[in-house]
């Protein structure tokens, strides 16, 4: 990788690094069990849950898999499944 | 970026950032950020925070950032503060954002000296109770009889044998406006904290409590439970001090005893299995409850001015 001057780095990038290689359990989520209450999209550490319309989507390219959205989630509309590789 | 082509277009600190699973001090600095706004210069020091986030040609930071020294962070901020002032960069603000490691040791003293000349920076500690980026040595936050890599709990050693150090009353005497504690268990009453303390000028601080899966040892998905088990114990208090005076406190809705706060987590273990830990969990619950008593954290207690927050 080339340095910058000053080794500026550009806001963002870490987008190119997917950490959702580091998960080995898959958070699946229930649409039809869902509230749409967004505490998943909240208490995601890595900003890994979206709303997309009414829908709301797990990024399995960033998700690590801790489990955080399946715990929090007041209506078990996501459960963790094993991840297989 | 991702092939589902989910985006992160409302965050200011993005996926792809090298936390751990579950990561209480990751999850605190996205909603900081969220509360802030774009138009902040972040200043962090090193520590888990910085490292997370810098592997060179990755960054999740979406607003200017600068890492530095470990003992440095308050004195890089004042400088920052400066060059906006000389740039006339009005619209721009300084957050700085430390462990606890930095901000209760060996930073503390650029920070009071921030403190005390009164330099427009909202200091936040990320405190997860250790140097956690060295792998989980004490510092002056480490809760009393927490093993840590430093003072490991075994045949005669307890964990660590002082209490917390309490930083926000000393930061507090130095005349600040605005001083507040927080917990990543109550993510709203967190921005809304640092909403209020973007309103002031002059130094500022925000104490975040940033559970920490992989060194307190509990499970990642537990992140919140654990930091709410904190605030419902009186283990953590929540409150905010303007001018000096306590002037609004979470309260506890249902107080929970300190074991159940501490038995979730490895780093307390040992005075579950020590015949003389009654002993240590009695001197806990007797901190507990004098935070809930000094702080007015139980509705009955509540100091008469006290503004209630649910
Ligand atoms: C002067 C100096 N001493 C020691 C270190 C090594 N060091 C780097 S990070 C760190 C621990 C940071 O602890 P804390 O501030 O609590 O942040 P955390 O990693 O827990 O988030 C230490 C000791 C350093 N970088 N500089
Ligand atoms: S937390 Fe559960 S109920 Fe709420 S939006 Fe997420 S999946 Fe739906
Ligand atoms: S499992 Fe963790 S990383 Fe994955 S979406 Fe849920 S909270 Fe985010
Ligand atoms: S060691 Fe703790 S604070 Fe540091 S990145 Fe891991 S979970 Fe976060
Ligand atoms: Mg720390």
């Amino acid at each position: 990788m080339e340095i910058t001057i000053g080794a500026v780095v550009q806001g963002g990038t870490s987008l190119g690094y997917k950490t959702g290689t580091w998960r080995d359990e898959r958070p699946i989520l229930d649409m039809e069990q869902c509230k749409a209450c967004g505490v998943c999209v909240s208490v995601c550490p890595d900003s890994a849950v979206h709303v997309k319309g009414e829908t709301y989507i797990i990024d399995y390219d960033y998700c690590k898999g801790c489990g955080l959205c399946g715990y929090e989630c007041p209506a078990d509309a996501i459960s963790m499944v094993k991840e297989e590789k | 970026m991702s092939t589902q082509n989910l985006s992160n277009d409302q965050e200011l600190f993005v996926s792809g950032h090298r936390a751990c699973h579950g990561c209480g001090m990751s999850l605190a600095v996205r909603h900081i950020l969220k509360a802030t706004g774009k138009d902040v210069i972040v200043v962090t020091p090193t520590g888990c925070l910085e490292t997370f986030t810098s592997p060179y040609g990755y960054s999740p930071w979406r607003v200017p950032w600068i890492h530095h020294l470990f003992e440095n962070g308050p004195a890089i901020a004042t400088g920052v503060v400066a060059a906006l002032k000389a740039q006339k960069r009005e619209s721009e603000r300084v957050v700085a954002i430390g462990g606890d490691g930095s901000t209760f040791d060996i930073g503390f003293g650029s920070l009071s000296g921030m403190l005390e000349r009164g330099d427009d920076v909202l200091y936040i500690c990320v405190d997860n109770g250790a140097y956690m980026n060295t792998g989980g040595q004490r510092s002056s936050a480490s809760p009393i009889y927490s093993s840590t890599t430093t003072d490991p709990a075994g045949k005669r050693s307890l964990g660590k044998l002082q209490k917390k150090k309490d930083l926000p009353t000393i930061i507090a005497a130095h005349g600040v406006p605005y001083v507040a504690t927080a917990s990543v268990a109550y993510l709203k009453d967190l921005q809304k904290k640092v909403k209020k303390a973007m309103g002031y000028h002059g130094a500022r601080y925000i104490q975040i409590d940033s559970t920490c899966p992989s060194v307190w040892g509990f499970p990642s998905d537990q992140t919140l439970e654990v930091a709410r088990r904190g605030v419902q114990s009186g283990m953590v208090p929540l409150f905010e001090m303007e001018d000096g005076e306590v002037t609004k406190v979470r309260k506890i809705k249902k107080k929970i005893p300190v074991e159940e706060y501490l038995k979730t987590q490895k780093r307390f273990k040992h005075i579950f299995s020590d015949a003389d830990g009654r002993e240590e969990i009695q001197t806990i619950q007797a901190l507990a409850d004098s935070n809930i008593e000094r702080y007015g954290l139980l509705k009955k207690t509540a100091p008469q001015d006290a503004e209630v927050q649910d």
